[in-house]
Formats: structure tokens, sequence, C-alpha cells
């Protein structure tokens, strides 16, 4: 299977090197996807379990009580465009242009921070409130949904700013553009998540 | 990177996507505080959610123009949990 998938990469006349190359790309590729996929699961199981206890909140507060659609709004909004640099960021690194590359990974590791600065924003007025971890049912799968979300956000933060420091001590040129495409998936990745908890989790419970 | 034959989005196109994005969470958060829609409210904020869903995972992760080998990996994952949320649902008798 991998030489039919090396011969339609690249087609006749190129060197072993070369198809080896290519190969590992569509390989490291296709790894990603299936991750991406097996992490679908994992947010379907967790946006479940919220979905089951959603409305047992036995003394604590509920959803209607506690939200804040307009703050949580703004956060979605930031990380929607958190996409958007994603993505020039890719761009930008596929024509060489590492400079602006550069800016555009360091924007959206920015807009990623902002993200997560809200998000522990929000959990502190929700403890505050009376919403912690132990309240009710609705509380726990809540913050574990979240709380999850927020840490592949972290992990993604990491990684970009990683990808930050490289670029500028120059070991990350144009030739490494598949592990800023492969983390670019895993960012817009986050994105497409946190758009399903926005309408589940929040939209629709207020 | 797009799969060979396949010609990249460029900037603008990733901006009016941006902006429609943009318009669309403006939309959901509207439609979410209109009470008249309270009895479609679901599956008006779902159909919005999908599209903007899809339009991330087409344009942004390029998807659409990507191989349909990793659309594939990609969907048995997207197919798969909510019938994992319907296992969960039967294994709590909330089905009914």
């Amino acid at each position: 299977m991998a030489e039919a998938v090396v011969h339609d990469v690249l087609g006749d006349g190129h060197g072993e090197h070369g198809a080896d190359h290519h190969d590992m790309t569509y390989t490291r590729k296709a790894a990603m996807w299936v991750f991406l996929g097996s992490e679908c699961m994992f947010f379907g199981a967790l946006i479940s379990t919220f979905l089951l206890y959603r409305s047992e909140t036995r003394d604590g507060p509920t959803a209607t009580e506690i939200f804040d659609i307009p703050f949580t709004s703004a956060s979605s909004f930031i990380l929607l465009m958190s996409s958007l640099t994603m993505v020039l960021a890719h761009h930008a690194f596929h024509r060489h242009d590492m400079r602006r590359a550069r800016i555009w990974i360091l924007a959206t590791a920015t807009l990623g921070g902002l993200f997560l600065a809200g998000q522990i924003f929000e959990f502190t007025e929700f403890v505050h409130e009376g919403l912690k971890l132990s309240t009710s049912p609705f509380g726990s799968s809540f913050y574990v949904l979240t709380g999850f979300h927020g840490a592949h956000v972290a992990i993604g933060v990491i990684m970009l700013l990683g990808m930050f420091v490289l670029s500028l001590s120059g070991k990350l040129n144009h030739h490494e553009g598949l592990n800023v495409e492969l983390v670019g998936l895993y960012w817009h990745f986050v994105d497409i998540v946190w758009i399903v908890i926005f309408t589940v989790v929040y939209l629709l419970q207020v | 990177m797009a799969a060979p034959g396949h010609a990249e989005p460029t900037p603008r196109t990733y901006w009016l996507i941006a902006l429609f994005l943009g318009v669309i969470t403006a939309i959901e958060v509207a439609v979410a505080y209109v009470d008249a829609l309270d009895p479609v409210i679901a599956p008006i904020l779902l159909t919005l959610s999908a599209i903007k869903f899809g339009a991330v995972v087409g344009w942004f992760m390029h998807l659409k123009f990507d191989r349909k080998l990793f659309r594939g990996f990609f969907l048995f994952g997207l197919i798969g949990a909510p019938l994992l949320f319907l296992v969960v649902l039967a294994t709590f008798h909330a089905l009914v």
C-alpha cells in the first residue's frame, strides 16, 4: 500500500530519498488524522456525560443562573480568530515567508493564551457563585469537559511557543513545513471542539 | 498542504471564512436570546454550529482539498462520537 501511495504522491522519476520523505509525510499526516478521529470520540464521551447530567444541579447553581453568554461569546470569537491566524501562519510558512509565519504563530499563541485567561476567570467566577467540581453532577461534568478542552488549548499554546522559539533560533525552517501543518491541525481541532461545546454546553442551556 | 492537483485557498479566502465564522457566531448568540424561537432553538443552533464546524474542517484544516483517506479517518471518529452518545444514553436507560 505504501508503494502505491508513494507512486500516487510522486509519480515516476523521483529518487529513493524523495519517495521515503513523501512516504513519511503521508504516514505522519494519516497518523494525525487518526489521532484527531480518536479525539472526537474522547470529547464525544465527555459531551455525552455533560448532556446526561446537565439538569442534576442538586443545591448548586444552574446553567441559566451562572453562564455569562456575552463573555463566553467573546472567548469563542477569540478562539475562532486564532484558527485564522494559524492557517495564515501555515500559508506563510508554505511560501517560505518565515518572518510573517513567526508573527502569525505568535498571534495564535497569544489568542490561545487570552482564551485560557478567560476560562480561568470564568471558572473562578463560577466557584465564587457556588459551582465547584463536587457541587453537583452538572458541575463535575461541566468542569471535566471544559477543563479537558482547556488542557488541550494549553498544550497547543506550548507547542506554538515552542515552534516560535525554534524558528527564532533557525531550527524551524521551511523544510519543517509538515510540523507546522500538524500543529495547525491540532489547533484547528481544538477550535472545532469549542464550536460544539459553545453551542451544546452554553447556548442550548440558557 | 493540499493533495496534489488541488489549489490551496488564498489568504483572502481565509479572511472571508473568518468573517463568515464571526457573523455566524453573532447570529447564534442573537438567536439564543429570542424567546419566540424557543421551540426550534436546538435545530437552529445545531445547524449553525455544524456550518461553522464544516467551514473550519473543510478550509482551515484543508480536509476539503486533502486525501479522501484522511477524511475517512476523521469521519470515523466524528460518526463514532454521536454513536457513543447513544450507547451512553442506552446504558443509563435514558433513550426513552
